[in-house]
C-alpha cells in the first residue's frame, strides 16, 4: 500500500512540477498574445476538461503505441516505449491535468493587466527580468491554485491511467486503480482505508486553498 | 539628487499612429529645460503622445531623437527599458509585493547611471517618505503612493521625467499633499519634465511651456505665460481666465504681513510670507479681479496699482470685453483684464492707451 501511495505522490509531484515549468509560459502567452488564433490553441488545451478521460487515454495509447509514428520516434530516441510505464503515465497526466494548471495561471496574468510590466520597463527592467521579478510574484495566488489543482487532479486520475498505464505494481498502479482493484477483490477494508484517506486528502487540499485565498484577499485590501 | 547634466535634452518628436477612428499626428520639439505641459481635452491624444515618447506605444510612423540620440526612426526602436526616462503613471502603480524601500530600489538597482550612496535615504527625505520605507503599498494613502512612485522614478537618474496626469487620480487633499513636492522638483531638478494634464490650474501652477492638443494634433505650443494671454487661443476667452506673472521676491514686511514681489520692475504686494528674497515666484491674477482707470487713482484701498499699455481690445459673448495689456518697458509682460461692455462703452479703451490696473489684493496669488 505504501508503494502505491508513494507512486501516486511521485506521479502527481512530477506532473505538477512539469506543468508549472511548461504551463506557465503557455499561460503567459495566452494572457498576453493579441493573435486571433490564440483562443483556438486555448480551446485545444482545455479539451481535457470536457473529454471523457477514457477517450483521452484511448487516443494517447494509439498515439504512443510502438507501431505508431510517435511511438517509433520515441523508441528511436529513448530506446523505449511509453505505454504501461511510469514515464507514459507522466505524459498522460501532464496532458490530462494541463488545463487545471494553465487556466488559473492565465487568469492571474490577465487580472494583472499590462500596467505592472509597463512600470517595470520604465524602471529599466528587461521583459525577461520583469517577468521573473514582477509578473510571477504578482501571479503567485494563481500559481498556487494551479499547482494544488494540478496535483490533486493527477492524484485522482483513473481513466487515462487505466488506458495507458494498466495496473503494474510499483510502476503504474496508482491509488485510484488500487481502490478499484480492492473493490473488485471484495477487500473492503483496504478500499475503505484508501478511499477514506483520499477524502481526508481532498478536504485538506480544499481547506488550504480557501485559507490561502482568504490570506491573499486580506493582503490585497 | 539627480546627476546634473548639461547635455542637450531636447526632444524632436514626430509620430503618426492610427487607433481605430483616432489618429495621433504630431511633429514638434519639446524644450530641453523646464516643465512642459501637454494640455487638452480628454481623448485628444496627449497620453498617447507621452506613451510614444516613453516607448510604451510604438507609433507606426515616427521618429524621436533626444539630445541628438535616436530613440526611434524607420529602422530603430529603443525599447522602454533602455530609455533613460522616469515615468509616472496616473495611478501610482507601485509593486504591491514589495515594500516602499524595495519599490524605490527596484529601478535604482537596474539603472546604469552611477548612484551615490545614501541616495534612497536622501530621496525619501526629500519626498517625506522616511517613515514609510518598510511599509507595503497597501497601507499607504493615495498621495503617499504617488510620492513613492515619484521617488522611484527619480532614483533611476532619468534624463527626462514624463508624468501622465500624476494628480488626476488623487482627491483634493492628496493633491495638496503632493503639489508642493512637484513644485520643489520644478525648482530643483535640472532635467526637463513633460506632464500630461487636462486641468488648467495644475498647468498654471507647474508648467513653463505648454503644448496644446486637440483631436490628435498639436494646435499651439509655446511658453505658458504667452499662451495663456494670447488672444488667438481659447484660454483668454474662458470664464476663469487669469494672467500668470513671473516675479522675484524682494522683501517681507513683518508689520503688515505683506511680501513684495517685483514683476518687470513693478512692486506687487502679496499677503503673507512668500519665499525668500531673490527667489522667483509665480503670481496669478484673475482677469475679473482687475479694474482699469484712465487716471492714476489717488485715493483707493487697492494696494497694487500699475501702469500698463493696452495692446488690444476684444469683445466676448454675454456683454463682456477682454482688454489685453502690456506691462514693463517693452510691454512684454501680458495681463488680461475682463470688463463689462457698459464700461467699454463709457471709456472706449483702445490700443496704445496707457491705463492703470487696480488689482484686488486678496485673490491674486496662488499659494506657492
Amino acid at each position: 500500500m505504501t508503494e502505491t501511495i508513494w507512486l501516486t505522490t511521485k506521479l502527481a509531484a512530477v506532473t505538477t512540477v512539469l506543468l508549472l515549468l511548461f504551463g506557465t509560459p503557455v499561460a503567459w502567452w495566452l494572457a498576453r498574445s493579441k493573435a486571433w488564433w490564440k483562443e483556438v490553441i486555448g480551446a485545444v488545451l482545455s479539451l481535457p476538461l470536457v473529454l471523457p478521460p477514457t477517450v483521452l487515454g484511448f487516443y494517447l495509447l494509439i498515439a504512443l503505441a510502438p507501431d505508431s509514428p510517435i511511438g517509433q520516434l520515441i523508441q528511436a530516441v529513448f530506446g523505449t516505449t511509453l505505454p504501461f510505464t511510469f514515464e507514459g503515465l507522466v505524459v498522460g497526466s501532464c496532458i490530462y491535468s494541463l488545463p487545471f494548471v494553465v487556466q488559473p495561471v492565465r487568469n492571474a496574468f490577465e487580472a494583472m493587466g499590462d500596467r505592472p510590466m509597463e512600470v517595470a520597463a520604465t524602471l529599466r527592467a528587461s521583459p525577461a527580468n520583469a517577468f521573473f521579478t514582477v509578473a510571477l510574484p504578482l501571479a503567485r495566488p494563481g500559481l498556487i491554485t494551479g499547482a494544488v489543482l494540478g496535483f490533486a487532479h493527477t492524484v485522482g486520475e483513473f481513466g487515462v491511467v487505466l488506458m495507458i498505464g494498466g495496473n503494474i505494481p510499483g510502476e503504474t498502479r496508482v491509488l485510484s486503480i488500487a481502490i478499484y482493484d480492492h473493490v473488485e477483490a471484495l477487500e473492503w477494508g483496504q478500499a475503505h482505508l484508501l478511499s477514506g484517506g483520499m477524502i481526508v486528502f481532498a478536504f485538506i487540499v480544499i481547506l488550504i486553498m480557501m485559507m490561502a485565498d482568504r490570506q491573499m484577499r486580506r493582503r490585497a485590501q | 539628487m539627480t546627476s546634473s547634466s548639461n547635455q542637450n535634452t531636447e526632444f524632436k518628436a514626430r509620430f503618426r499612429q492610427t487607433l481605430g477612428t483616432f489618429t495621433l499626428d504630431v511633429d514638434t520639439h519639446l524644450p530641453a529645460k523646464g516643465v512642459t505641459a501637454l494640455f487638452g481635452p480628454s481623448g485628444c491624444g496627449k497620453t498617447t503622445f507621452l506613451r510614444c515618447l516613453a516607448g510604451l506605444e510604438k507609433a507606426a510612423e515616427g521618429s524621436l531623437t533626444m539630445g541628438g540620440k535616436i530613440w526611434q526612426d524607420q529602422s530603430t526602436f529603443l525599447p522602454t527599458h533602455k530609455r533613460p526616462i522616469g515615468y509616472i503613471f496616473q495611478e501610482a502603480s507601485l509593486f504591491p509585493h514589495l515594500t516602499v524601500r524595495d519599490n524605490l530600489n527596484y529601478g535604482m538597482n537596474r539603472s546604469k547611471e552611477t548612484v551615490n550612496e545614501g541616495n534612497v535615504e536622501e530621496t525619501a527625505n526629500l519626498l517625506g517618505l522616511n517613515k514609510l520605507l518598510d511599509r507595503h503599498p497597501d497601507y499607504l494613502s493615495g498621495g503617499e503612493r504617488q510620492r513613492v512612485a515619484l521617488g522611484r522614478a527619480l532614483l533611476t537618474s532619468p534624463r527626462i521625467l514624463l508624468m501622465d496626469e500624476p494628480l488626476s487620480a488623487l482627491d483634493q487633499m492628496a493633491k495638496e499633499d503632493i503639489i508642493p513636492y512637484l513644485e520643489e522638483l520644478r525648482r530643483t531638478l535640472s532635467i526637463p519634465i513633460v506632464f500630461v494634464s487636462h486641468d488648467i490650474r495644475e498647468v498654471e501652477r507647474l508648467a513653463d511651456h505648454m503644448v496644446l492638443m486637440d483631436e490628435g494634433r498639436i494646435t499651439a505650443s509655446g511658453p505658458l505665460i504667452e499662451m495663456l494671454s494670447n488672444p488667438a487661443l481659447p484660454f483668454a476667452q474662458a470664464d476663469q481666465t487669469a494672467s500668470i506673472l513671473e516675479g522675484s521676491v524682494v522683501s517681507y514686511n513683518q508689520d503688515e504681513q505683506l511680501t513684495e514681489i517685483s514683476v518687470e520692475g513693478h512692486p506687487i504686494l502679496v499677503p503673507g510670507k512668500i519665499g525668500e528674497t531673490g527667489e522667483s515666484r509665480r503670481i496669478r491674477i484673475a482677469a475679473s479681479d482687475i479694474s482699469l482707470s484712465r487716471e492714476k487713482p489717488s485715493e483707493t484701498t487697492i494696494l497694487n496699482v500699475l501702469p500698463a499699455v493696452i495692446q488690444s481690445v476684444e469683445a466676448l459673448e454675454a456683454g463682456r470685453f477682454n482688454i489685453f495689456l502690456g506691462l514693463g518697458q517693452e510691454n512684454q509682460c501680458k495681463v488680461i483684464a475682463r470688463i463689462s461692455s457698459l464700461s467699454q462703452k463709457k471709456f472706449a479703451f483702445a490700443p496704445d492707451q496707457t491705463v492703470y490696473l487696480q488689482i484686488k489684493g486678496v485673490s491674486m496669488i496662488e499659494k506657492y
